[in-house]
């Protein structure tokens, strides 16, 4: 365990980086002098023709200051559940459209890959001969399921969701077939003396024992999902957070991708924290 | 069996057993017959690879036999169950359950249907007898090995098993302990009046212990080479035994029989 004032110390130096980050970004975006004043008169009219006056030049600076960035950012938070018409909703309701996805297909890989692993776990015959499969299937990236998917499902939403299913049902089948095959003897003996009814052992002794790398599994699983959702929207969605991160960088309002960019690692840090407690939930010293 | 009828006294019968891994190779064990009596302590003595674990996990059900049978209470015994309790030789606690859920557990599976209440104060009842019930709410990985191993006897009494099978269950303690549990177990058994088989390789834990010892010879193919009764009186204490009579001959008897044993097997090594 760390103590505590090495934790504070910790936190004082996560405080100044993020000032050092905030400076850095400030001075990188501070507005640049123009050359209007030192060109000559016949640029300066090409350079008014082309709209690049100097108070256009503060407002469409390439890269948001970070007091721009705020400003923007604000009017965007103000109403994320806004939703005017398709290309105009709020970031909120695009993050919720996300984690809706990712639930569902999350949610149905954990529903196959839990049972399937503990049933592989017990059996290594079936794991022998299933391990080749999971083995090829396992490393391919999720995007490169897409043009299949599309193909076979056509229907986007469900494409989407696929892609997450696929994607994170490898480390959880794995971890908890691996899980349930390492379980000591000694407990399924116990389990054997005491007479115990499958269901009942499987719930007092298999699931117990295996919980830790069975939620390992999981939280990986989650990981890949959430990484893979946002690029399997920007590619095929019409909601979502990566379409939100398209469709503004489309739209060149940079403040808005920033924006959704920061949103994304918060939300991976937030489910990652909750598999986290979870993982401690379930673990035991032997 | 077919030889000799099953007397009502006689609570396990053994009848030759054989133990081999390869089809026509040299069995590990073969023609071990024995019985055990209602209320008797029978401990099995021998050196290491004699096939001892072997003997005990089929009793208990865990192992089969290449040939012979063991009937239990004149039915064969086909597989593990709730008529034998096994006290395992690394404890075999589940370090995700805390003491009181590890016997607590075992209790439900004996009395399906049992109240809350009830396999609670039962849970107590056994942990009492090991006096752990301060520890109760303890996981076993915050608790010493011999508190550990205590818990694994409370949980396999708690079962109130026809026949105790314990596999060496105090070889990886220290001898203070030892003693310590030894004289619980003897306590216990006592007022239970639990028939035991033990497997030891500690002779002064046999002779404490036991009412009857069996010396096993070397494997491979192992057999039983003596049966020893225990001459002392059934009550005996870990603090008096050493000095009552017979102790140094019957301990000497058996300390000739396995430096013997191992003497026939050096020339090979030598």
């Amino acid at each position: 365990m760390m103590r505590r004032t090495d934790k504070l110390k910790g936190f004082a130096l996560s405080v100044l980086l993020t000032l050092a980050l905030l400076l850095t970004w400030q001075y990188l975006t501070l507005p640049f002098e123009t050359h209007v004043g030192s060109s000559s008169a016949q640029n300066a009219e090409y350079e008014m023709l082309m709209g690049h006056t100097p108070a256009t030049q503060q407002a469409s600076h390439n890269f948001p200051s970070p007091r721009q960035f705020a400003v923007d950012a604000w009017q965007e938070l103000k109403s994320p559940f806004h939703n005017t018409n398709a290309n105009n909703r709020g970031i909120g309701w695009q993050l919720g459209a996300s984690l809706y996805r990712v639930l569902i297909g999350y949610g149905l890989a954990v529903i196959v890959a839990v049972p399937l692993g503990l049933l592989l776990g017990q059996l290594p015959i079936l794991r022998a001969g299933l391990n080749p499969f999971i083995q090829i299937l396992r490393p391919i990236s999720p995007l490169a399921w897409m043009p299949i998917a599309l193909y076979t499902i056509k229907d986007a939403e469900e494409c989407g969701i696929f892609v997450i299913f696929i994607c994170s049902i490898w480390p959880i089948l794995l971890n908890t077939s691996f899980g349930v095959s390492r379980l000591r003897k000694e407990w399924l003996d116990v389990a054997r003396t005491l007479e115990l009814s499958w269901a009942r052992r499987l719930w007092l002794i298999i699931l117990p024992a295996a919980a830790p790398t069975i939620v390992t599994g999981m939280r990986v699983g989650l990981g890949i999902a959430w990484l893979a959702i946002v690029a399997a929207e920007m590619l095929v969605g019409s909601s979502g957070i990566g379409y939100f991160v398209w469709n503004q960088w489309n739209n060149l309002s940079l403040s808005n991708v920033i924006l959704a960019v920061l949103l994304i690692g918060v939300t991976g840090m937030i489910l990652d924290t909750a598999f986290a407690a979870l993982q401690r939930s379930v673990s035991y010293a032997e | 069996m077919q030889n000799e009828p099953n007397k009502p006294d006689h609570l396990v019968v053994v009848d030759t057993l054989e133990k081999r891994y390869t089809k026509g190779g040299v069995p590990v064990f073969s023609d071990i017959s024995f019985s055990i009596d209602r209320g008797e302590i029978v401990c099995m003595i021998g050196h290491s690879g004699c096939g001892k674990s072997t003997i005990l996990n089929i009793l208990a059900g865990l192992e089969s036999a290449s040939s012979g049978q063991v009937s239990i209470n004149g039915h064969t015994i086909r597989g593990p169950g709730l008529d034998r309790g096994v006290v395992f030789q690394g404890h075999a606690l589940m370090p995700w359950l805390t003491v009181e859920q590890n016997v607590a557990m075992a209790i439900r599976s004996r009395h399906p249907g049992m109240q809350r209440g009830d396999v609670k104060n039962m849970t107590e009842h056994y942990l009492g007898l090991v006096s752990l019930k301060e520890a109760m709410h303890k996981r076993p990985s915050e608790l010493s090995g011999g508190m550990r191993q205590r818990v694994g006897i409370a949980r396999a009494f708690s079962t109130t098993p026809e026949l105790l099978l314990m596999d060496e269950p105090f070889g990886a303690l220290d001898a203070l302990t030892r003693g310590v549990i030894q004289d619980e177990l003897l306590n216990i058994c006592a007022q239970t009046h639990q028939t035991v088989f033990m497997i030891t390789h500690d002779i002064d834990e046999a002779i404490l212990l036991a009412d009857r010892l069996l010396l096993m010879s070397s494997g491979p193919n192992a057999h039983i080479a003596e049966v020893v009764q225990n001459p002392l009186p059934k009550e005996r204490s870990r603090a008096e035994i050493h000095h009552q009579k017979g102790y140094s001959d019957l301990r000497n008897h058996i300390m000739d029989f396995l430096v013997q044993k191992l003497n026939l097997k050096e020339p090979k090594n030598n």
